[in-house]
C-alpha cells in the first residue's frame, strides 16, 4: 500500500456539512474500496456502525436527487424549445430576406432574396439614406447565426437525451421527433403509425375529412431511408423507420441504454426493401 | 440446519392471493400482491428473483452487505433491502434512478448511487470494501467486464450473484455460444460455481453464481 491511500467520502467535511459531504459522493474518487464504516469511526466522523449508515443514507439520497434534477432540468424540455428557436429563427430569417430583397431592390440592382445576400448587404458600409436597409440586413444575418448556433446545441445535446434515436435519425431529425410529439415521455409512448407521420397533421386532418389520400410519412420523409427509396416502396420504408424509432424512444425514455443493433436492424430491413428495385429492375425493366 | 437451496432469512415462500410466491418484508414498490407485512417478489420481473425460484444457490443467509450493480427503477433491489444488510445501489440512468429514490426513502440502509458500473473508482470512496455479495443486472454490452472491474469490493469469500443477458453482448449470436465467452472471461477473476437458464421467466437470460479467486 503507498503513502498516499484512498480517502472516503466523509473525510471532506464534518458531519453537519451536508452540501460538502453531497458534492464528495458526487464528484469524488478513490483507487480502491476499503472498509469505510469502520474508518469513519476512527476518524471520529461518527461514533457508531448505525450513526455511519445514517449518514450515509441521507448523503447518498441527496446527492443522488441533487444529479437527477439536474439531468432532468438538463434534458428533453431543452431541446424542444432549442429546436422550435432554430426553425422560428430560421423561418423569420428567410421571410425578413425576402422583405429585405424587395426594399434592397430599390438601391441595388443586383439585389437578391437569401440569407447569403443578406450577409453581403450587412457588410457594407451604408450610403446616406441606406442606414435602415443595411441594418435590416444585419439583423437578418444576425438570426441565421442564432439558427445554426442552436442546431449546433441540438445536435451536440440529443445524444446524451435520446441515445438511440439520435444515432438512429440523426440528432436533429431525433430533436424534432420529440418537439412535435412535446416530449420524449410522449415520443415514447406513440404508436409507430403515429410517429411516421408526424409533421404531417395537415395531410393527414385532409384524409380524415375525406379530401386526401392518406398521407405515408410525415418528418421522417427527410430520412435517408426513405428519400433514398424509390417512389413506391417508400411506405414500407417509412413503416419500418418509423417502428425502430418507436423502439428507440422506448429504450431512451425508460431505460437511457444505448443499443447499438437497432442501427443495424433498420440498416438490413431498409437495404431488403430498396433491394426489390434491382429486383424489379432485373425482371421488367420498370 | 442449512440446506443447498435454502432461502436467506427474510425471504419466504408465502400463500399471497391463493398462491405460493416468493416474497420479503418491505414497503410495496410496484403494485405487487401483498399479505400483511409480506410483498410477492415477482421473478417474472426480476433476474435474482427468478434464481431464488429456481432454487440456485445463492449463498446468501440475510443480513449481507451487498453491491447491487445495474439497479434500474429498484424492482429487484427493494426486496434485496428487505433481507440484506447495508445494500449499495447502483445505476446510471437518471429516469430510473428517480423512481429508485422513492424506494430508497423508506429503506435506511438503502444507498442509491447514480453512477457508471465500468467505472468503480467513481464510487470506490462510497462503497465499503469486503462486500459479501455482489448483484449484478447490467444489461449492456460487456457484463463480464463489469463483474470483473468490480471484484474488488467483494471479500474473499463473497458471492457474485449475475444475470446474463445473451442479447446485450450480440443480438445475432447464439446465446450459448455467448454465455460461454461471458464465462470463459469472467473465470479471469472468479470462480463459477453454478450456472442455470432463467428461460423459464427471462428468455435468453443465465443466472451464475461465483466466488473471487
Ligand atoms: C435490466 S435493467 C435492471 C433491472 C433491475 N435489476 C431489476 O431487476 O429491478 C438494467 C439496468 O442497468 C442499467 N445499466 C446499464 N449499464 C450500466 C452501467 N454501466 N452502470 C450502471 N447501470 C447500468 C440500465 O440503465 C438499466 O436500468
Amino acid at each position: 500500500m503507498t503513502d498516499t491511500e484512498a480517502k472516503g467520502w466523509f473525510a471532506a467535511a464534518d458531519r453537519d456539512d451536508e452540501a460538502e459531504l453531497v458534492a464528495a459522493v458526487r464528484d469524488g474518487d478513490a483507487s480502491e474500496p476499503r472498509d469505510w464504516p469502520r474508518l469513519a469511526i476512527e476518524a471520529g466522523f461518527v461514533d457508531d456502525e448505525a450513526e455511519y449508515y445514517d449518514a450515509l443514507h441521507e448523503v447518498t439520497t441527496a446527492a443522488t436527487s441533487a444529479v437527477v434534477t439536474e439531468r432532468e432540468r438538463a434534458d428533453d424540455r431543452q431541446l424542444v424549445h432549442a429546436v422550435r428557436a432554430m426553425d422560428d429563427c430560421r423561418r423569420t430569417a428567410n421571410e425578413l430576406a425576402e422583405r429585405l430583397a424587395e426594399w434592397a431592390g430599390t438601391i441595388d440592382e443586383d439585389a437578391e432574396t437569401g440569407v447569403e445576400y443578406a450577409r453581403d448587404l450587412a457588410g457594407r458600409t451604408p450610403d446616406p439614406g441606406e442606414e435602415r436597409v443595411v441594418s435590416l440586413a444585419a439583423r437578418v444575418a444576425a438570426l441565421a447565426d442564432e439558427a445554426e448556433d442552436l442546431e449546433a446545441f441540438v445536435e451536440r445535446e440529443t445524444p446524451s437525451i435520446a441515445p438511440n434515436l439520435a444515432a438512429l435519425a440523426g440528432p436533429t431529425l431525433a430533436a424534432r421527433l420529440i418537439s412535435l410529439s412535446g416530449g420524449l415521455e410522449k415520443l415514447a409512448k406513440q404508436p409507430s403509425g403515429t410517429i411516421q407521420v408526424l409533421g404531417a397533421e395537415d395531410a393527414l386532418f385532409a384524409h380524415l375529412r375525406g379530401q386526401a389520400p392518406s398521407p405515408k410519412h410525415g418528418i421522417i420523409y427527410t430520412h435517408e431511408a426513405v428519400r433514398g427509396t424509390r417512389p413506391e416502396d417508400r411506405g414500407s420504408a417509412a413503416r419500418a423507420l418509423a417502428g425502430k424509432l418507436a423502439i428507440a424512444a422506448r429504450i431512451d425514455h425508460y431505460s437511457g441504454d444505448y443499443r447499438p443493433e437497432l442501427e443495424a436492424e433498420l440498416a438490413d430491413r431498409i437495404e431488403t426493401i430498396q433491394a426489390r428495385a434491382s429486383d424489379d429492375g432485373g425482371e421488367d425493366g420498370e | 440446519m442449512r440446506t443447498v437451496s435454502d432461502l436467506p432469512a427474510g425471504v419466504e415462500r408465502r400463500e399471497i392471493g391463493g398462491q405460493e410466491r416468493l416474497a420479503t418484508r418491505g414497503e410495496p414498490v410496484y403494485g405487487e400482491p401483498t399479505d400483511g407485512e409480506w410483498r410477492a417478489w415477482d421473478p417474472t420481473r426480476s433476474k435474482l428473483g427468478a434464481m431464488l425460484d429456481l432454487e440456485m444457490d445463492v449463498g446468501l443467509e440475510g443480513g449481507e452487505t451487498v453491491l447491487y450493480l445495474g439497479a434500474a427503477s429498484g424492482t429487484t433491489v427493494s426486496h434485496v433491502a428487505d433481507f440484506a444488510g447495508p445494500t449499495y445501489a447502483v445505476e446510471f440512468a437518471a429516469r430510473p434512478a428517480r423512481d429508485l429514490l422513492s424506494v430508497a426513502e423508506p429503506r435506511p440502509r438503502l444507498f442509491p448511487l447514480l453512477k457508471d458500473a465500468r467505472k468503480p473508482a467513481t464510487y470506490a470512496h462510497v462503497v465499503e470494501s469486503g462486500i459479501d455479495a455482489i448483484v449484478q443486472d447490467v444489461a449492456t454490452r460487456g457484463q463480464a467486464r463489469v463483474a470483473l472491474e468490480n471484484r474488488q469490493f467483494l471479500a474473499d469469500d463473497g458471492r457474485l450473484l449475475l444475470a446474463v443477458k445473451a442479447r446485450s453482448e450480440d443480438v445475432t449470436r447464439d446465446p450459448g455460444d455467448v454465455f460461454a465467452d461471458v464465462r470463459a472471461e469472467l473465470e479471469d477473476g472468479y470462480e463459477v460455481l453454478e450456472t442455470r437458464r432463467l428461460d423459464e421467466y427471462h428468455v435468453d437470460h443465465l443466472g451464475i453464481v461465483a466466488r473471487p479467486r
